[in-house]
């Protein structure tokens, strides 16, 4: 079943019309055509084989690039019209997660999750208040002085997990999560994005993990050769082939 | 926010100084060592301006009489000329005592006194300026009554060409070694961008603004300038108290005497200092610029 816009009544976090990337000209375009929306506090799982376009729909989300045509509103303002300040405030009001960290090793996991603070200016007062308590909640309190070739994948993910929540952001946006960790640990991080989701946090999930997909019956949006082939209300990974 | 913000970017600068100490040594070396060349071509050119305003202020032009000259005449139309400073009348007499006090021993000209005076009535004149006295001469020299004329000219010429020539050459070779400088920076700074890529981009992701990674590395390049330029003034500052005071206590010279003045010394040490610190923090943007897309 094709996307039907039945979340009206919620207020839009994102709004995609004809979006279409091409990265490089007159090679195949990463994302064709697309039309979406996706309402505050929604929990989203992208779908679909590699090469689809997951992570090229992620990377326009976040304004990490900009479409080759077509228009991606965030919260009703159009995000190609942003000019540095709001560049930065859309990406201070998201948090992404990526398959391979990204924690700095030379710093400790609070330092790590601190650094989401530092870099917009957040008095130390409120540093020592909140990432304790970003690190309580995905379980990591005890380590927080460890440094991140010390901890499994799996703890390190919860880290960059930590470091995601830790402004209390809109949007969390995920890339792969559960690329580099055992089906266990993997579960354990899909039922975190949950328990985020449900404070009202909007949750984007982009992954290969069917059985984590099928488990949380969440929305999933089916992307093959940069086309959305589906978009299901607790939804299924049927639909990839 | 601002004093986190500053806290921040101190403690990135001085971990990343320590984390390349080697390179931002030899960096700062290298800022010296520019510095310090460039710094002596200062107090070179600083000095060389001092000699010729010495010189400047002493150069005269002998205007030699004859003997049928209408002195107070002449003197009149002297005077008339523009560019002049100032004009004296020395008599013949007098003439053979300043000649004999230059020589140091008055008694080897008592056989030249009186009548056997060889030397003429003349006029010293001053011109305001050294660019002139050549005019100045040339013009005096014209006047009816006057013998001759002798004003040193070619030293003169050479003392103007060669200031000039000194200061085209020390401003050539002052932004040649400014550049490499800058280059120098540039390249320590590069290198800590490169070590630091992978937090760059992480910061651009968590919404750091450019400014914010931009000035840990403009404060390393600060004070890899400022420690450079420090080096350079404390070896040319000894450097130049020790050649100052030799000079001052040997050369037989007045107008040989080095610049002492605090003013203007305080005002080339300044300069490079200043100078230094700019050059530390341009090789800093420069090499940031290109890494700040992500």
């Amino acid at each position: 079943m094709l996307y039907m816009p039945i979340w009206k009544e919620v207020p839009l976090l994102i709004r995609m019309e004809a979006v279409s990337k091409i990265y490089k000209t007159g090679g195949t375009p990463a994302l064709s055509d697309l039309d979406l929306q996706i309402g505050r506090g929604e929990f989203v799982f992208l779908v679909g084989p590699s090469g689809a376009g997951k992570t090229t729909l992620i990377k326009l989300i976040s304004r990490e690039e900009m479409p080759t045509s077509g228009r991606i509103d965030f919260l009703e303002r159009d995000t190609a019209a942003y000019r540095e300040p709001e560049l930065l405030r859309h990406r201070r009001r998201m948090g992404l997660v990526f398959q391979d960290y990204r924690l700095l090793k030379s710093k400790t996991i609070y330092e790590n999750v601190a650094m989401a603070l530092e870099v917009i200016g957040r008095p130390s007062r409120e540093i020592r208040e909140l990432v304790p308590s970003a690190l309580e909640r995905v379980g990591l309190l005890e380590k927080e002085n460890s440094f991140p070739s010390e901890l499994s994948g799996g703890e390190q993910q919860r880290a960059g997990i930590a470091r995601a929540i830790v402004r209390k952001p809109l949007l969390i946006l995920a890339d792969e999560p559960t690329g580099n960790v055992d089906r266990k640990t993997a579960r354990g991080l899909m039922d975190l994005f949950e328990t985020i989701n449900s404070d009202g946090t909007t949750v984007i999930v982009a992954t290969h993990a069917w059985d984590l997909v099928d488990r949380l019956q969440k929305r999933v949006i089916t992307l093959e050769k940069g086309r959305i082939t589906g978009d299901e209300q607790q939804g299924s990974y049927d639909h990839v082939h | 926010m601002f004093i986190n913000y500053l806290k921040y970017c101190l403690r990135q600068a001085v971990v990343s100084l320590s984390r390349n100490r080697w390179l931002a040594l030899i960096s700062t070396g290298m800022i010296a060592v520019s510095l310090a060349i460039l710094g002596g071509f200062l107090l070179g050119a600083v000095n060389v301006d001092q000699v010729m305003k010495n010189v400047q202020s002493n150069l005269e032009i002998a205007v030699f009489l004859n003997e049928s000259a209408d002195i107070p005449a002449l003197e009149e139309k002297i005077a008339q000329l523009d560019g002049i400073s100032s004009l004296r009348f020395i008599d013949r007499h007098k003439g053979l005592e300043e000649f004999g006090r230059s020589l140091g021993d008055e008694a080897l000209l008592e056989e030249l006194t009186g009548e056997s005076n060889p030397l003429p009535d003349a006029f010293r004149v001053r011109g305001v300026s050294v660019e002139l006295i050549p005019e100045l001469a040339g013009q005096i020299e014209r006047f009816s009554g006057v013998e001759s004329v002798d004003y040193g000219g070619e030293l003169v010429l050479s003392i103007t060409s060669i200031s000039g020539w000194l200061n085209s050459f020390s401003i050539a070779v002052s932004a040649l070694l400014a550049v490499g400088a800058i280059f120098l920076v540039g390249t320590t700074i590069r290198l800590s961008v490169v070590i630091r890529q992978e937090e760059i981009g992480i910061m651009k992701h968590l919404g750091a603004s450019n400014w914010f990674i931009r000035l840990p590395f403009l404060l390393e390049g600060l004070a890899i300038g400022f420690a450079g330029t420090l080096v350079s003034l404390t070896v040319l500052g000894l450097a130049y108290y020790r050649l100052a005071a030799l000079l001052i206590r040997k050369s037989p010279l007045f107008f040989l005497h080095p610049v002492t003045d605090p003013g203007k010394l305080f005002l080339v040490f300044g300069s490079l200092l200043l100078l230094g610190v700019v050059m530390g923090g341009l090789g800093s943007l420069f090499s940031i610029r290109r890494f700040l897309k992500v």
